[in-house]
Formats: C-alpha cells, sequence, structure tokens
C-alpha cells in the first residue's frame, strides 16, 4: 500500500496537485453559501429593524 | 413548452427556486463522476511508461484547463444574451461563472507546473499552453476587477458582458499568435507534450474527471447565481418573505 | 438648422480633439519621455554587455512602447467625462462608432506618432542593427494604431470609476500581447535579414481588423458607463 503512496517517485507532485483541487473544489462551494447566508443574515436584521421603530 | 420555461427562467424568483432544485441534482452527479473518475484515475489507469506515474496529474490539469477554456465561452454567450435581451439572469449567470472560471484557470496552471517539474525540470517553462493560460487567467481576473469596481451591479453586468465578448473574441487571436511565438523559441530538450494517443484505460477517467468538472460547474454557477440574486433583489417583497420564514 | 454630414461630423470632432491637444503641447512630449526613460532603464538592468542588449533590444522598444501607450490611453475620453461633452457627442445623430473613431484616432496622432519619432533614437540606444530600424518603425505605425483602438475599449468600460487606470491595465494588456508578440518578431526576423511580410501582413490584418470591430466595443460600451 505504501508504494501506492510514493507514486513512483513522484508522490510529492501528484499528492499536492490533487490537495490543491480539493482546496479549489471546496473553496468555490463553501464561498457561495457564506455569502447568500451573510445577505439573507443581513436582510432579516434590517427587517428586525424596521419592526421595530416602524417610521 | 420550451419557450415558457425559459420565459419564466427570466424572473428572478422563479429561476431562485428552480436553481434551488436542481443544484444538489448537479451536486450529486458531480461526487459520483468524482469518486469514480479519481478511482480510475489514480488506481485503475496503468503507469505512463515514459513518465511513469507523474501523469495522474493530467487527470486534474486537463479537465481543469478544458474547463476554464469552456467557462469562458459560456461566459461570452450568457455575455452576448444579457446584452442583447437585457435578461437580468443571464447577467447574473455572467459574474457568476467569472470567479469558478478564475479558479479552474488557476489550478490548471498550478498543476500544470506541479506536472512541468518532473517532466521539465522547472517549475514553470514558457510553453504555448501554460502561457496562453495564464494570459487566460488575466482575462478573467480583468473581468473580475471590473466587476467589483462598478458599484452600479446593473451596469456592472453589462460592462463585464461587453469584456467577455471582447476577451472572447481575442483568445483565438491569442492562442495563435503564442503558438506562433513558441514554435520560433522551441527549445530543443522540451518534449513536446503533445496530446499523447492514449489507449481507453487512460482516456475514460479523462473523461469522466471532465464530466463530473462541468456538473461541478453547473452546481456552483447556480449557487453563486442564487446568492448574487438574494443581493440584488434584496428590497423586493419575495425575498424579505423568504427570509423571514427562513429566520423561523 | 443644418444637420452635419458624418464626414464633416467626424474631421470637426477630430479637428477639435488635435486643437486641444495642442493647447497642451507640453503633454505630448511625456509619453515620449515616457518610451525613452523606460528603454533606458533595460541596459541599467541587464547590464551593458551589447551582445545580450542587442538579443533583447526589439522586445524591450515594444514592451516600453506598449507601457507609453497604455499611459497616454487615459486622457483619451476622462477630459470630456468630466466636462460632460462625452455625453453631447452620445446624444448626436451620428453613430457612436464613428465619432470614437475620429477620438481614436485624434488620441493616436498625439501620443502614438511622437513614439514613432524618437524610436530610431532607441533603436540605437539598444544597438539594434541600423538595418532593422525600417521594420521597427513599419511596425510601429501599424502596432501603435492597434494599442490605441483596443485599448479605447478598455478605456470606455473604466471611464466612470474613479481609479479606473490600474483595472485599465489588467484589461488591456492581455488584448496587447498579439501585437507586441508579432511585432517583436517582425523586428527580430529583420536583423537576422529575413524578409518579414508574413509578420506585417498579421500586424495590418490586426490593425484592419480592430479598426471595424474596436469602435463597435467602445460606442457600445460608452453606452454602458454613462448610463
Amino acid at each position: 500500500m505504501s508504494e501506492f503512496f510514493a507514486m513512483g517517485g513522484y508522490a510529492v507532485y501528484v499528492w499536492p496537485s490533487f490537495l490543491l483541487a480539493l482546496i479549489i473544489l471546496v473553496a468555490n462551494i463553501v464561498a457561495p453559501m457564506r455569502q447568500r447566508k451573510k445577505v439573507i443574515t443581513d436582510i432579516a436584521r434590517k427587517i428586525r429593524r424596521a419592526r421595530k421603530e416602524p417610521t | 413548452m420550451i419557450v415558457r420555461f425559459f420565459h419564466q427562467m427570466g424572473s428572478p424568483r422563479y429561476f431562485y427556486g428552480v436553481a434551488g432544485k436542481m443544484i444538489p441534482w448537479f451536486m450529486v452527479g458531480f461526487l459520483v463522476t468524482l469518486l469514480l473518475g479519481i478511482y480510475y484515475g489514480l488506481f485503475v489507469a496503468p503507469a505512463d511508461y515514459q513518465q511513469g506515474e507523474s501523469y495522474r496529474i493530467m487527470y486534474i490539469h486537463v479537465p481543469a484547463a478544458w474547463m476554464s477554456m469552456f467557462i469562458y465561452v459560456v461566459m461570452a454567450v450568457s455575455g452576448l444574451i444579457s446584452l442583447v435581451w437585457r435578461i437580468k439572469m443571464t447577467e447574473v449567470m455572467v459574474i457568476s461563472s467569472a470567479t469558478v472560471g478564475a479558479s479552474f484557470t488557476f489550478l490548471a496552471l498550478a498543476t500544470g507546473s506541479l506536472w512541468g517539474k518532473p517532466m521539465w525540470g522547472t517549475w514553470w517553462v514558457w510553453d504555448a499552453r501554460l502561457t496562453a493560460e495564464l494570459l487566460l487567467l488575466f482575462l478573467y481576473l480583468g473581468i473580475i476587477a471590473l466587476h467589483s469596481a462598478i458599484e452600479d451591479k446593473r451596469v456592472a453586468a453589462r460592462a463585464v458582458s461587453i469584456l467577455a465578448l471582447v476577451g472572447v473574441v481575442n483568445i483565438p487571436i491569442i492562442h495563435y499568435s503564442v503558438e506562433w511565438w513558441n514554435t520560433l523559441h522551441q527549445p530543443a530538450s522540451v518534449t513536446k507534450l503533445g496530446k499523447p494517443s492514449m489507449d481507453m484505460s487512460m482516456l475514460a477517467p479523462l473523461l469522466i474527471m471532465a464530466i463530473s468538472f462541468k456538473l461541478y460547474y453547473g452546481a456552483v454557477v447556480l449557487m453563486r447565481a442564487r446568492a448574487e440574486i438574494v443581493e440584488r433583489e434584496r428590497n423586493s417583497r419575495w425575498v424579505m418573505e423568504m427570509v423571514e420564514q427562513e429566520a423561523k | 438648422m443644418s444637420t452635419l454630414s458624418l464626414t464633416s461630423a467626424f474631421t470637426l470632432l477630430l479637428k477639435r480633439d488635435l486643437v486641444l491637444a495642442y493647447r497642451r503641447r507640453a503633454e505630448m512630449v511625456n509619453p515620449m519621455l515616457f518610451f525613452v526613460l523606460v528603454t533606458a532603464m533595460f541596459p541599467l538592468g541587464i547590464g551593458n554587455d551589447p551582445k545580450l542588449i542587442e538579443a533583447v533590444g526589439p522586445g524591450v522598444v515594444w514592451v516600453a512602447a506598449l507601457l507609453a501607450a497604455l499611459l497616454s490611453l487615459d486622457s483619451m475620453f476622462r477630459s470630456d467625462f468630466d466636462d460632460g461633452s462625452l455625453e453631447q457627442f452620445m446624444l448626436s445623430a451620428h453613430p457612436v462608432s464613428i465619432l470614437v473613431l475620429a477620438k481614436v484616432l485624434a488620441h493616436w496622432l498625439v501620443t502614438g506618432l511622437p513614439l514613432f519619432v524618437v524610436a530610431p533614437l532607441l533603436a540605437v540606444l539598444l544597438n539594434v542593427p541600423s538595418s532593422a530600424i525600417p521594420t521597427l518603425m513599419l511596425t510601429l505605425v501599424l502596432g501603435t494604431p492597434v494599442l490605441s483602438l483596443i485599448g479605447s475599449v478598455g478605456v470606455a468600460l473604466t471611464v466612470g470609476l474613479r481609479r479606473g487606470g490600474v483595472i485599465l491595465s489588467l484589461l488591456v494588456l492581455p488584448l496587447y500581447v498579439p501585437v507586441l508578440i508579432f511585432a517583436t518578431d517582425a523586428v527580430k526576423t529583420a536583423i537576422v535579414g529575413i524578409p518579414t511580410t508574413a509578420q506585417l501582413s498579421i500586424l495590418s490584418a490586426m490593425l484592419v481588423g480592430s479598426l471595424v470591430l474596436a469602435p463597435m466595443a467602445t460606442a457600445a460600451s460608452l453606452r454602458i458607463s454613462l448610463s
């Protein structure tokens, strides 16, 4: 099993590229989720404030 | 029926709902094909007679490079549609694709140089494809920078659509001139990383990975589009109702 | 009042811009000075080994010309945008792309041509052999209008922004790469003595192409940035 991870001596190139791919793929999924959540909480706070002291 | 579908897709609320339903399907499809592709790519495909195991980086590098081109074209087409027909949703698609495209381009460049190190001995070689990919990254960054610089998001989206169109017209010219430039200074020692004629066992994982990246793009672009829509429609009633429901 | 014909509107606008530029003659020198200065920097950086400088010569001259053109792009619409005359042009009955062409032509005459004047001096500075200087001049004559035309699209997109300068270079430089590659290559082959018809014909194809397409893109971008 260990020789598999050695990747024929190229482990130091193969695994970082797969790892980098994973990081970039995950980052691009997390970013929009967080952005949408941020905007929604922002709107929710505005609604609550507007309801508390109706102009 | 089709026309009605596209017509309805024009309304932000409908698009938001449909996108919400489609994302899980894209995500599942992406995960299945990703695992399949990586399994075949890393375990099943035989080692390359010349490059040994290092060629397996190809299973990330090549699909990412394909995606960087594919997304730019999709961006330009949706830019054209949003300019000609002023459809809000295609404008949202343009900017939602930009960041994903830029990340795929960066991924292609990074894995290209990681693959180049064992192959050519240096981290960066001014190979025609890598140089064209680098210029493509600058085009993407230009689009993202322009969009973030303009406050009014409607104006920003249309300015970015024009830039994407100008870019897509220039991409073949840039590719051709970089090829010409590269053949002039082709250092003899560089082993031309041509499209190796691969048998099925090596090619199959590549195609699976390409499909999985496309599904991934489908999911992520819709997610970004939803975030952009909520941002743009923050004052409209349906967003307020939705936020209240979600807040409960 | 009698409506202006298109050609007279074109020439009127062109004359107006040239007169405005002529009033600020001192500013016309700036792109030239920048061009000479950047070119002079390279040997200081690389060292005075003639062989090295000669190998790098054409590339350095052209990168410097590119940067000088890029630097002077901002002035194309800036003054008209600030005093609102840009909106007046947009409202005119004539096709905006022709008026934009007039402005780009005026901008090129004011900033592109001076580079052409000072290029032989720089060629000598970077000991580019004198046999290649005519080709260098030819590439400059063919190349700098393309730089102004493509640059005008970028300027039109960033004219509304307060600090659009940095973004302008990010948008426009990748699009300048083909011109840089073919122009430098033309000069390099001229140095070796091989006929350069291929590169020059591609450069002129780029010139004709951008002459037709760029004004349309610029007009559309102006309409968007001013909306």
